[in-house]
């Protein structure tokens, strides 16, 4: 006698799932009937850690929070900070961070190209964008010390000036990557495996993404145009020239080819960035560390991630630890309420491919 | 959309052009790339210039430094001898140990190749295991970025020719708002408690003024010094000389911040409220104190708490000693010791004012009457210069000129006046006698840079416009009538010390030349005067060089008597004569509950 249903399970340690994460399928046939997401596998922590390390020492780990891109954790963290304390920023370091920011969120997307294409088993992608990626994680180790944890947005400002020589090679990196990106086109948007397999694949409905908070590319996918940048332009992005896409469809095709889209973007910014930088100050230094108190009070900042709006809520009790940090990444939402409803009627092989597409990020989901 | 459109067959196969091209990879090993300037790559010390704060060791929220004692490398004055090891294992390179590191000696390089099969390789001391990395160095933190703040917050004084019109004192203190900032700068590495005569707590005060909480600091500070007000004026401040931000920058004003917490205890009733010190239950036994300099008070507080009889036998109207007699009111007001004094009476201790001992009572009564005796008696006798014409009027000697002046009593010295010294005395006469309306100049055999005098003082006494003339040898004191009418000196050179020492002053043969001076005041330094002693005593008491042989806990060869201050310790300050003062308690404590 045939089963009617078969429990899967996919993860925590799988190639298709981003981070350590599981999913318990319910399949009958190739078709998922219900999807369970288990999360727990990857908690370190952080929000507790931070009650208990001083406002300098909090800044080193909040950067773990997400490997891929962890700069808007950085910036949230300085801003809440500079926020409740009442610290200015230098114009500079306004720049420097809106650079580091746009250049993460670059790094980021070519990091889910790899992953995007990958799970539809296009293996060339992956070589090409992670390869590109490192000349990202090449001007990111001149301009910080390091590749992957910068470690760079502090508060106050930035850690170090831009080094000798950064911005001629930062455009050239960026004259590079808008060629590549031609090349990318051919190879996966053009590609018919690819446009087969993502159209029309794991559509999100425009009003469940509005009930379920969905933001970022999958939100802007839905055709609803929502960015921070744009609604709530912080730092210096009030000043610079770009645009944000929004188009219809809810599909992972269409997430697609915003991030694409918006791969160009930030380009642009970078470039903007770079021109428009004025010099002076790229620091307004903080008070020794051990001794650094902020007054009482709390700040609750957002920032546009890679992965759409990512907030942070800080308080202090006026002493020389945070009293709460809370994070607030968007994989909470794709990853959980959103996974699980989006997976119900795929076919088993578009699990990783519409997980890859939400750009969940389990790190995010236990802090 | 058909799965066999052509475009999205063979746009993919364009790909195929990448080959034969420049491979983004490099093959490891034969190739290695080079990490860039400011890489945070493995630890980099350079021992030489690490003072041992340990400051990463406490940033560090990973434990991954540990301080560690290590061959060839003594503890001293500003180096606790202490190295940082670092645990590979637990880093993560996020160089705030770097960036919080005083001197600058700790950095990151460009190596982030490390490889061994054996966990506790990863284990190791930066510097000392990888001594070739010197020019690997990649990530560092200079004064600008460094997050330790180099630049004290400046100290508030009347104007150099306004001081000059009265003794007003002439430092302001910080207010809250300068204490709290001034404070914060503090990395509490403790090196300063090390450095201090007296081992106060420095760095807890410290904080505790950082955290808003003065009291907490005045508690702390009476812990181990009962004249904290007058320490934090006129202190030799050790302390700062070794504080680790003085490598790179100014040290913490640690002085003035004792000042700050003390002055917050406006009189000696708010001290006792504030203090609130646990007075033990007497214990029947007599200790009496010869001079109420800072030693013999120290004494009698700490003993007077632990519930003994306490008399102290002063030959002078007021108590303070030297501080009261010697420091001169603009750097130390009367109210201020009266009101440190006024305290310390307060909790028991009886001061017999104007009883010189030898002369109002003798030696032998109190040695008799008491358990124990302690003398903080001083080094009041001044060295004379030993030149012709010192007994002429108007030539006199500093501390005899400032305790007069301190006294209340007038000295004529004219309007051209010469001290002659490099020591925070003659600085002391020298501003006195600006203040006096006298044109004055110091004399100094060696140069400005050589003067053991308080840079702060040396330059007080420029402000003020006190002349100083630097390698001038005083020959002869030059008079008529019995005055003195010149100063005839010497100019000199400077040799250097072959044996590496500091350089001596050498006559320039035919420099000779009269200065006309109206008076002339030497300071070059005291000795004690101990014939209040009787015979038998003096006899048996072992005394070298003019100063009481003393064990540790001040206890001389005869073991009821105890000394401290000036004429045990050749350091001559007044938080030396504390700390001999607070070793003496301890020790008189243990002599007398054997």
């Amino acid at each position: 006698m045939r089963e009617k249903s078969t429990t899967l399970y996919i993860g925590p340690q799988h190639p298709g799932i981003t981070g350590n994460m599981m999913v318990k399928l319910q399949v009958e046939g190739d078709t998922v009937v219900k999807a369970e997401t288990h999360v727990g596998y990857l908690h370190r922590g952080f929000e507790k850690l931070m009650e208990r390390r001083n406002w300098l020492q909090s800044f080193t780990i909040v950067c773990r929070i997400c490997v891929p891109e962890p700069d808007p954790n950085e910036e949230n963290y300085a801003r809440a900070v500079e926020e409740i304390e009442g610290r200015e920023v230098p114009e500079r370091a306004k720049y420097i961070r809106v650079m580091t920011l746009e250049l993460a969120r670059i790094a980021s997307y070519l990091l889910w190209y790899g992953g995007q294409a990958g799970s539809a088993g296009l293996y060339t992608m992956p070589q090409w964008s992670v390869g590109d990626r490192n000349y990202i994680l090449d001007l990111f180790e001149d301009l910080t010390g390091g590749r992957i944890y910068h470690m760079y947005i502090w508060p106050g400002g930035v850690r170090r000036d831009l080094p000798k020589g950064f911005k001629d090679k930062a455009l050239k990196t960026m004259d590079y990557l808008e060629k590549r990106i031609d090349e990318y086109d051919k190879l996966l948007f053009e590609n018919s495996i690819f446009q087969k397999r993502a159209k029309g694949v794991g559509i999100i409905d425009k009003n469940k993404a509005i009930e379920w908070g969905v933001v970022g590319a999958p939100l802007r996918g839905c055709g609803i145009k929502s960015d921070v940048r744009i609604d709530d332009p912080y730092e210096v992005y009030d000043k610079l020239d770009f645009e944000v896409p929004a188009m219809e469809g809810g599909d992972v095709w269409t997430r697609a080819l915003i991030r694409r889209f918006e791969i160009r973007q930030s380009i642009n910014i970078v470039r903007q960035t770079l021109e428009k930088m004025p010099g002076g100050e790229f620091y307004n230094k903080i008070p020794n560390p051990m001794k650094w108190k902020i007054p009482a009070g709390d700040a609750y900042v957002k920032t546009e991630s890679a992965r759409g709006e990512f907030a942070y809520y800080v308080v202090s009790d006026g002493t020389n630890k945070p009293r709460r940090v809370h994070v607030k990444g968007p994989a909470y939402v794709h990853g959980v309420t959103l996974l699980e409803n989006l997976l119900v009627g795929e076919n088993i092989s578009d699990v990783s491919f519409i997980m890859n597409s939400l750009g969940t990020c389990p790190p995010e989901i236990e802090r | 959309m058909s799965f066999f459109n052509l475009k999205g067959i063979l746009s993919p196969v364009t790909a195929l052009k990448q080959f034969g091209k420049k491979p983004h990879t490099v093959g490891f090993p034969e190739v290695s790339i080079e990490a860039s300037d400011r890489y945070r790559g493995l630890h980099f010390n350079d021992l030489d210039a690490c003072i041992g704060c340990g400051n990463c060791s406490t940033i560090c929220m990973n434990n991954a430094i540990d301080m560690i004692q290590l061959d060839g490398i003594e503890g001293e004055k500003g180096d606790s001898g202490l190295r940082p090891r670092v645990d590979n294992g637990r880093c993560c390179w996020c160089a705030l140990c770097v960036e919080v590191c005083p001197t600058g000696s700790l950095n990151l390089t460009k190596e982030y190749n490390f490889v061994s099969t054996d966990a506790s390789d990863f284990l190791w001391t930066p510097g000392l295991s990888n001594k070739d990395k010197k020019d690997k160095i990649s990530f560092v933190s200079d004064k600008e970025t460094s997050l330790t703040e180099y630049t004290r917050v400046p100290m508030r004084e009347l104007d150099g020719m306004e001081r000059i019109k009265s003794f007003a004192e002439a430092v302001l203190g910080y207010n809250e708002e300068e204490a709290r900032r001034e404070a914060s700068r503090c990395i509490s590495c403790s090196l300063c408690t090390e450095s201090c005569p007296d081992h106060m707590h420095i760095p807890e005060y410290i904080n505790a003024i950082a955290s808003g909480n003065d009291a907490d600091a005045l508690r702390i500070i009476y812990d181990n010094n009962p004249l904290p007000e007058m320490c934090g004026k006129v202190c030799t401040r050790r302390c700062e000389d070794v504080c680790a931000i003085s490598v790179r920058g100014e040290a913490v004003a640690i002085r003035w911040l004792k000042r700050y917490a003390t002055e917050t205890a406006k009189n000696a009733d708010i001290i006792k409220e504030i203090v609130n010190p646990e007075i033990r239950e007497a214990n029947g036994l007599n200790v009496s104190v010869i001079g109420a300099g800072p030693s013999g008070l120290t004494v009698a507080y700490y003993l007077a708490l632990r519930g003994y009889n306490v008399t102290i036998y002063e030959a002078k109207a007021k108590a303070g000693g030297m501080t009261y007699y010697g420091i001169p009111k603009y750097r130390l007001p009367e109210e201020s010791l009266e009101k440190q004094v006024g305290y310390i009476q307060s909790i028991g201790v009886k001061i017999n004012f104007n009883t010189r001992v030898g002369k109002d009572i003798s030696f032998n009564e109190i040695y008799e009457k008491s358990d124990a005796v302690f003398m903080g008696v001083g080094y009041e006798k001044p060295w004379t210069l030993g030149i012709t014409g010192e007994d002429l009027e108007g030539s006199l000697q500093a501390v005899t000129y400032l305790d007069a002046i301190n006294s209340g009593k007038e000295i004529n010295i004219g309007d051209k006046v010469a001290v002659i010294g490099g020591g925070n005395v003659a600085i002391d006469a020298a501003r006195v006698a600006r203040r006096k309306g006298a044109d004055v100049t110091i004399v100094y055999r060696r140069r400005i840079e050589d003067m053991p005098a308080d840079w702060e003082e040396i330059e007080g006494a420029e402000d003020e416009g006190v002349h100083i003339m630097q390698q001038g040898i005083p020959l002869e004191i030059v008079g008529k009538n019995g005055k003195v009418t010149g100063l005839k000196i010497a100019h000199a050179e400077m040799i250097p010390d072959p044996n590496g020492g500091r350089p001596r002053p050498k006559q320039i043969e035919g420099s000779e030349e009269i200065l006309e001076m109206t008076a002339v005041i030497g300071a070059i330094g005291q000795e004690g005067d101990y014939s209040f002693l009787p015979e038998e005593i003096m006899k048996q008491l072992k005394i070298e060089r003019g100063r009481f042989v003393v064990n540790e806990g001040g206890q001389t060869n005869l073991s009821k008597i105890f000394a401290g201050g000036d004429s045990v310790n050749k350091t001559a300050d007044a938080i030396s004569a504390i700390a001999d003062g607070f070793r003496a308690v301890k020790a008189i404590d243990k002599f007398l509950n054997k």
